[in-house]
């Protein structure tokens, strides 16, 4: 049945549009297609991890991934989420205490996401969670003085607003303190920063 | 002669006939009849829906009815309750607002989905229309409690305000204290999303003491324990009640007065609320039990034993929405005691109370939905959270329950096969869609191959929404939906493989469909642009926050898409990570 339904999706008819005419390239069912820049396949078989690589696009963020699953494997009361599932509602405000959702700005980026501070157990995992996000490029990860950089070469840091309104390097105070303490997250860039005088480094051990 | 004197008719019997019909459906059907029906017919409707904000223009709406008095608005695709649509994506309610301020004065309900709405507009809404009654703004967002108090003051008859799941910016509690002493008009009240500096409680009390009529009442987390048997000794009419916190230390005062303020509520039916309930005061509620018909626990963190012997107090009860918690002993045994004594159960939803949790503990498995099904054979609309499920329990569940309209499960863990043969669970789902004939929506999860989407198309004649997630395994499985499932409007899908051949091949039938959404597959930009290109009647839109599609090769895969059918051509608000793929509109980035 398979072959002939295969056949079928390639021939013209009145639902649909006439493959011959167009300058697409199409594999036939079962034929996996690799795109020019040699990303992933497509169309055949993927497994959950593959399928997760070619949410984020290209080979240098495949990598990425790979270390930061790593890195939140090491916790092991949450693990790396996948965006939206399991596809629960405001699943924070259900059977928790509390919920602290916290708005996402990201300087230059016109849009605001939200995130749940709740749910992760330590910065490695809310910033492995950002980058995910924001995937256009990368947060300072200054916890291993990593410097990753954006495509044009800005460099973003991660900081919050407190109780008290002021504003703090993300990684300051320990990690409970943090969700306690913070009302909103503002990616800035580093030159911003450095003027607001946010270059005090960690204060705290690497095992929080 | 004779079919002359039937089309003879005079408008206003015609008129009169046609306000006995309701139905969207209908109305549409005798719209079509012939030129003068159609004439009559726009006069004279009040009520139009709009399933998709976006599928229309305000100003189209407007010529083709000028006499509206109800409007319903959808905005956003349904994913973006999880966060798979980015902030700024659209649904903006404005300029809807702006243009039927002008053209519909008596304008009475607004009801919204999922849609922007800022206190301009709420500002506007209060100010145009005279004879304002209903607003309903359903997960919306965007405005704060400045706009509500805009609304509070100046809608002197309303009826209804209702904020479920609404997002609404904390900036104070006075707004409640707007309304009018002479409004007396309140029949519902719903701000159970707002937050804890959101609401005067006084201010509350006095608008709850001067509406005789509240009917429906939903208090938000802060109202603590306390003062729930003030608000319901003001109340006693009250039919639909969701209480805010319901935690406190066990006083006995407390209790009885808790208590009896429940019991003289004559005509309560339906409960919801209890935040961080407090076991030992749930008996408070025992008198009211026996005429309950719908408990929404979602929010409880209520465990088993308490929840069975609270259930096993409401044998009417036809609705029951609970979270699960996971614990040491089997809850499938509440679900048990759920199925023995609640035999005119009809919806069934059950949460999962740690969801990203790596340890499953697994406590709630297929066998309560299964007793569920074997004991309530009324059974008609499940969402269900679980960690494991198998085809025999499935086809037990659908031979069980051939009523069920509704059937979305969620097997947390992505790809899960069948427990007991490790094999996918097509043949379970396969099942549902075969036996339950009148299903209308379905969700899937687990492991599934492209076979289950062969029954779907096969079956699923009446399916509208269906919810597909890490399933299948080529283009056929998006084909056999598409070209099988005759009344589909709606399908959502996401990390599934599924390119461009059953997309091209099935493009028709997008302009039958509401809409279609496809993130994380394989549809290549080439075939969006083709699809825009060829297909003038859909909006074709491509959504990407990292990089514009064109910057790639034709062939790379988008990351999400967007189609839905519409007669105002492409959409003038996307923001910059949105493009459209019809030709018209030029790529500016």
């Amino acid at each position: 049945m398979s072959s002939e339904n295969g056949k079928r999706l390639l021939e013209t008819d009145a639902g649909g549009l006439n493959f011959e005419a167009t300058e697409l390239t199409l594999g036939l069912p079962g034929e996996p297609r690799v795109t020019s820049d040699g990303g992933a396949k497509l169309g055949s078989k993927r497994g959950f991890s593959e399928t997760v690589d070619l949410k984020l696009g290209d080979n240098n963020r495949e990598v990425k991934l790979g270390h930061s699953l790593q890195e939140a494997a090491k916790s092991p009361v949450s693990k790396t989420q996948v965006v939206g599932w399991p596809p629960v509602r405001g699943f924070a405000k259900r059977g928790k205490k509390s919920c602290k959702y916290v708005k996402v700005a990201v300087d230059g980026a016109p849009y605001l996401r939200k995130v749940d501070l709740e749910i992760y157990n330590s910065y490695q995992q809310l910033l492995t969670s950002l980058e995910d996000m924001f995937s256009c490029f990368t947060i300072r990860n200054y916890l291993n003085e990593k410097k990753i950089e954006q495509v044009n070469g800005i460099e973003y840091m991660p900081t919050y607003e407190d109780k008290d309104g002021d504003w703090m390097l993300v990684g300051d105070v320990p990690w409970q303190m943090f969700v306690e303490s913070c009302k909103r997250l503002r990616l800035m860039k580093s030159s911003e920063a450095v003027g607001l005088g946010l270059t005090t480094g960690p204060k705290y051990s690497s095992t929080n | 002669m004779q079919k002359e004197m039937a089309y003879s008719f005079p408008d206003e019997v015609l008129k009169h006939v046609f306000s006995f019909i309701q139905s969207d459906k209908d109305r549409n059907a005798v719209s079509l009849v012939c030129k003068s029906w159609y004439e009559i017919e726009r006069w004279c409707r009040r009520k139009v829906f709009i399933g998709n904000c976006y599928a229309v223009s305000p100003r189209m709406v407007i010529r083709r009815f000028p006499e509206v008095r109800s409007i319903e608005l959808k905005g956003k695709p349904h994913f973006a309750d999880f966060n798979l649509v980015p902030d700024g994506w659209g649904g903006y309610v404005l300029q809807w607002i702006a243009e039927m301020a002008g053209a519909y004065p008596w304008l009475g309900e607004i009801r919204l989905k999922r849609m922007v709405v800022t206190d301009e507009s709420l500002e506007l809404i209060a100010k145009s229309f005279k004879n304002f009654k209903v607003l309903v703004l359903f997960s919306c967002e965007g405005f704060s409690t400045d706009g509500l108090a805009a609304i509070a003051a100046s809608c002197k008859n309303l009826r209804e305000l209702d904020l479920r799941e609404s997002e609404v910016d904390d900036l104070s509690g006075h707004w409640l204290a707007q309304f009018p002493e002479t409004c007396t008009s309140l029949v519902s009240l719903n701000i159970s999303c707002l937050g804890s500096d959101e609401v005067s409680f006084s201010a509350l009390e006095r608008l709850v003491d001067r509406c005789p009529n509240l009917r429906s009442l939903q208090l938000n987390r802060a109202v603590t324990l306390d003062k729930i048997a003030n608000i319901l000794r003001r109340a006693p009419q009250l039919v639909d009640f969701g209480t805010g916190n319901y935690a406190a230390e066990l006083q006995p005062d407390v209790f009885s007065n808790l208590a009896g303020a429940f019991s003289s509520c004559k005509e309560l039916k339906s409960l919801s609320g209890f935040w961080d309930v407090v076991p030992a005061y749930l008996p408070a509620l025992y008198s009211i039990c026996p005429r309950l018909t719908s408990l929404n626990l979602s929010y409880a963190t209520i465990q088993s034993p308490d929840l069975i012997k609270l259930v096993s107090h409401c044998p009417r009860l036809q609705r029951l929405l609970f979270l699960i918690q996971v614990l040491d002993y089997v809850e499938d045994s509440g679900l048990e005691e759920l199925a023995s004594s609640c035999k005119d159960l009809q919806e069934l939803r059950v949460f999962p109370s740690d969801p990203f949790g790596v340890e499953p503990n697994v406590s709630l498995t297929e066998q309560g939905l299964v007793a569920v099904s074997l004991g309530c054979p009324k059974l008609q609309s499940v969402l269900y959270f679980c960690r494991r499920m198998s085809n025999a329990a499935l086809v037990t569940i659908a031979q069980n329950c051939p009523n069920l309209t509704r059937f979305r499960l969620c097997i947390i863990e992505p790809k899960t096969p069948d427990y007991l043969t490790l094999e996918p669970l097509d043949a379970g789902f396969g099942a549902i869609v075969e036996h339950c004939k009148d299903l209308r929506r379905l969700s899937l999860s687990g492991l599934l191959t492209d076979h289950v989407f062969e029954y779907i198309g096969t079956y699923g004649k009446k399916l509208e929404m269906l919810s597909v997630a890490f399933a299948g395994d080529s283009d056929l499985g998006l084909h056999h939906v598409l070209s099988g499932c005759e009344s589909l409007r709606k399908l959502e899908i996401r990390d599934c493989p599924f390119g461009d051949k059953a997309l091209l091949a099935n493009a028709a039938k997008l302009e039958t469909m509401r809409s279609l959404w496809m993130s994380s597959c394989a549809v290549s930009f080439g075939a969006c642009k083709l699809l825009g290109q060829k297909m003038p009647k859909l909006n074709v839109e491509v959504i990407d926050e990292t990089e514009p599609p064109d910057s790639r090769p034709e062939s790379y895969p988008v990351d999400k898409l967007y189609i839905y059918r519409s007669v105002a051509g492409p959409r003038f608000d996307m923001p910059p990570f949105v493009w459209s793929m019809d030709e018209a509109v030029k790529i500016l980035h």
